[in-house]
């Protein structure tokens, strides 16, 4: 049923509009934020934690990672030196003075540890190299004011910093002292810069993790993979270290000037002399976890997006639904109000009708009256006795007239009486037939009726089921007026339930009115004829008494009205045979 | 047919005297009461054969006066007279015993065809108690 509109209605409408959407609009932020909050704070603890679990995971395989090169690499330079002082103790100073015979050790050593020593050479107290087996012409080469023969002169053996030198390449020295006849001497090994670099270059991890090491005045000790700035922090820093404990490696973040973040291994090693320094982006240290913080993001972008749209739609669907009920409800009181109205117009009219009954029943009195008078015989000879008479009639005939009118109205409006009584249906039935017996046979309608005399004592309100029948034998009366017919009325009891059934065989409901005929105010009658009311009415009353009623109904066939009514609810307490009481 | 008595019973004297008058013209010996009350005490001196009832009066209603009626003198025949049709009272009406019902304004010849019937059923009544009685005796 579309709703009237009017400029105020439609303010209303207007002012709904505005409710609705608040209310769309408050559901969806409850919605949001009951699913965000948890959504939100868990995928925080959870990623906070993994972040956690990971940077130390990664942090300890650094740090082991940095430990065991270190411990390589001073492996590596114990073993060179154990070669060199084994080739010292063995040999005499004589024997490796001779240079064809240091060549010889030279050679024996590349083949049993690989090309790390380049070269060897002894050298007397004052420095001047006395023999020299290597690529190099350095026979006779005077180290006596190098720094690092005045370190080797003053201990038992030594390792050089990296340096360039006579040959002018970079290169280190691992030198062992030895004495012969009260004159020390020093056997010299050249270790390949090379190949003690690549030691430490395979440290690589990620794409921008490398090592390299660096001695106590910052000089970098092997090649980086990528430029160091040895002289700037953290490396400074690092350097200043009081503690240069052996075993320790320590580890520490710090952003340089382009505001990249690293994250920086240390352990010192060749007895705190040199410094072992791993250095790798953050970014790409921890870049498993970078990768699992986007995926989580996009996951968790999606997971919101979801729950946006869900939210919305979920939302715009219940408030629509809210909004439709609503709409019923609107019109449901309309009609509501208007049934009220009507009923009071009802009232209103039955008291004008009955007012106007009396004065009516008065005045077709008074006219009755006097015609009685026209019979006597001083009238006999008026010459207007004819109009007279046709006045009178008239008046009679109008005076019938408003009684039809009033008859109508009080009808209408009467009110049913709703005390529940215990009554057997079939007289009920019964009593209600007899009344309608007069207008059936007027209108030619044979009722004929199949009641089932076994039926339990109900308990129902009897006007209201009188109304309900009576209402249902009117109308098939009504539809049977033109044509006659036979009428039917039926009672039984089926599975428990009370069946009553009024069919007639008269022109039927076309299929397209059968399912509105119980709505409120349709007719089929002519104006004035129907109010529309009665099978709505029966239709209430019967709901209300907690059955069912239902319509079957072919065009030229008949129309069959079934009252179907649990007997558990209506059955009369005590009657269970139909003996009632 | 005899002529017989008739007691209207109707708070609307301007209708009670216009019928009375009517009924009179047509040798019903008819007389008129205004409420029920005076019914009642009128048949107690006066008894009559057919009591025609409005059923919607001041003071006692049409049902309690029937009901009254037909616990002092069963044999009166009662006529209700209804305003409209009201089929409760109507069913109640002819439970408790009134001979039938009519709805204002009636047809004059009508009432006076129901009041004849009426009439008869009573004195076919009364003609069978008198023969049980004689029997008896």
């Amino acid at each position: 049923m579309p709703l009237r509109e009017n400029p105020n209605q439609r303010g209303q409408n207007d002012e709904g509009q505005r409710y609705y959407r608040t209310l769309t609009r408050n559901m969806v932020l409850t919605i949001i934020l009951v699913s965000f909050i948890p959504y939100v704070i868990v995928t925080a603890i959870l990623l906070y934690q993994f972040h956690a679990s990971h940077r130390e995971k990664v942090i300890a395989h650094l740090e082991g990672l940095v430990k065991k090169h270190k411990q390589n690499i001073d492996a590596f330079l114990k073993e060179k030196l154990g070669n060199l002082s084994s080739l010292a103790k063995t040999f005499s100073y004589e024997e490796l003075s001779n240079e064809e015979f240091l060549k010889n050790r030279l050679e024996m050593l590349q083949q049993a540890y690989g090309p790390f020593f380049v070269d060897l050479g002894v050298i007397n107290a004052r420095g001047i190299q006395i023999s020299y087996a290597g690529p190099f012409q350095l026979v006779k080469a005077s180290y006596g004011d190098s720094g690092w023969f005045k370190s080797a002169m003053k201990r038992e053996y030594y390792i050089s910093d990296v340096f360039s030198g006579l040959r002018g390449l970079p290169h280190f020295i691992i030198a062992v002292r030895e004495n012969w006849l009260g004159d020390p001497w020093i056997l010299r090994g050249t270790i390949d810069f090379v190949a003690f670099n690549n030691l430490v270059e395979q440290i690589r991890i990620g794409q921008t993790g490398f090592a390299f090491i660096l001695n106590r005045d910052g000089e970098l000790q092997t090649k980086p993979s990528y430029p160091v700035r040895a002289d700037h922090e953290p490396y400074a820093a690092i350097l200043k270290r009081e503690k240069r404990a052996e075993d320790q490696v320590s580890t520490f973040e710090w952003t340089d000037e382009s505001g990249v973040k690293s994250i920086y291994v240390t352990a010192f090693l060749k007895g705190g002399d040199w410094v072992l320094v791993f250095q790798q982006k953050v970014s790409d240290a921890f870049s498993d976890f970078e990768r699992a913080l986007r995926v989580t993001m996009v996951v968790l972008a999606l997971g919101l997006l979801a729950i946006l749209t869900t939210a919305f739609l979920l939302s715009r669907r219940m408030v629509g639904r809210i909004a439709n009920a609503d709409r019923e409800k609107h019109m449901m009181n309309e009609q509501v109000v208007e049934t009220g109205k009507l009923a009071s117009v009802g009232e209103l009219a039955a008291g004008i009708a009955h007012e106007i009954n009396n004065p009516v029943a008065i005045m077709v009195e008074e006219a009755g009256w006097i015609e009685d008078l026209l019979e006597d015989d001083d009238f006999k000879d008026g010459a207007n006795l004819k109009e007279f008479r046709r006045a009178l009639a008239q008046i009679r005939t109008q005076g019938k007239r408003c009684k039809e009118i009033t008859h109508k109205l009080l009808s209408f409006a009467r009110k049913t009486d709703e005390r529940v009584l215990e009554f057997d249906i079939g007289e009920v039935i019964q009593d209600i037939v007899a009344l309608s017996g007069q207008r059936a046979k007027y209108s030619n309608v044979a009722v004929k009726l199949n009641l089932d005399n076994a039926l339990p004592k109900v308990r129902l309100s009897q006007a209201e089921l009188q109304q309900v029948l009576l209402n249902l034998i009117n109308n098939a009366l009504d539809a049977m007026e033109k044509q006659g017919g036979s009428l039917e009325i039926n009672s039984r009891e089926e599975d428990g339930i009370l069946v009553i059934e009024v069919a007639d065989n008269g022109p039927g409901i076309p299929a397209a009115n059968l399912g509105r005929i119980f709505d409120p105010f349709f007719t089929t009658k002519p104006v004035g004829k129907g109010t529309g009311l009665g099978l709505s009415i029966c239709y209430g009353i019967v709901k209300k008494l907690g059955g069912e009623i239902e319509v079957a109904s072919t065009v030229g066939v008949g129309t069959t009205f079934r009252i179907k009514m649990p007997l558990e609810k209506i059955k009369a307490k005590g009657s269970e045979n139909g003996k009632g009481e | 047919m005899d002529s017989f008595k008739v007691l209207f019973v109707d708070d609307e004297t301007e209708f009670l005297d216009t019928l009375v008058k009517r009924m009179k013209r047509r040798d019903v010996l008819a007389s008129g009461v205004g409420s029920g009350e005076e019914a009642i005490r009128f048949l107690e001196t006066s008894p009559v054969d057919v009591v025609v009832l409005d059923v919607k009066m001041p003071g006692m209603d049409g049902i309690q006066v029937l009901r009254e009626i037909k616990r002092r003198h069963p044999l009166t025949e009662v006529i209700m007279l209804t305003g409209h049709a009201n089929v409760e009272v109507a069913i109640q009406g002819m439970e408790l015993g009134a001979f039938d019902y009519l709805m204002k304004p009636m047809d004059i010849d009508e009432l006076i065809y129901k009041l004849q019937d009426a009439c008869k059923k009573k004195f076919v009544h009364e003609e069978k108690i008198r023969k049980m009685t004689h029997g008896g005796a």
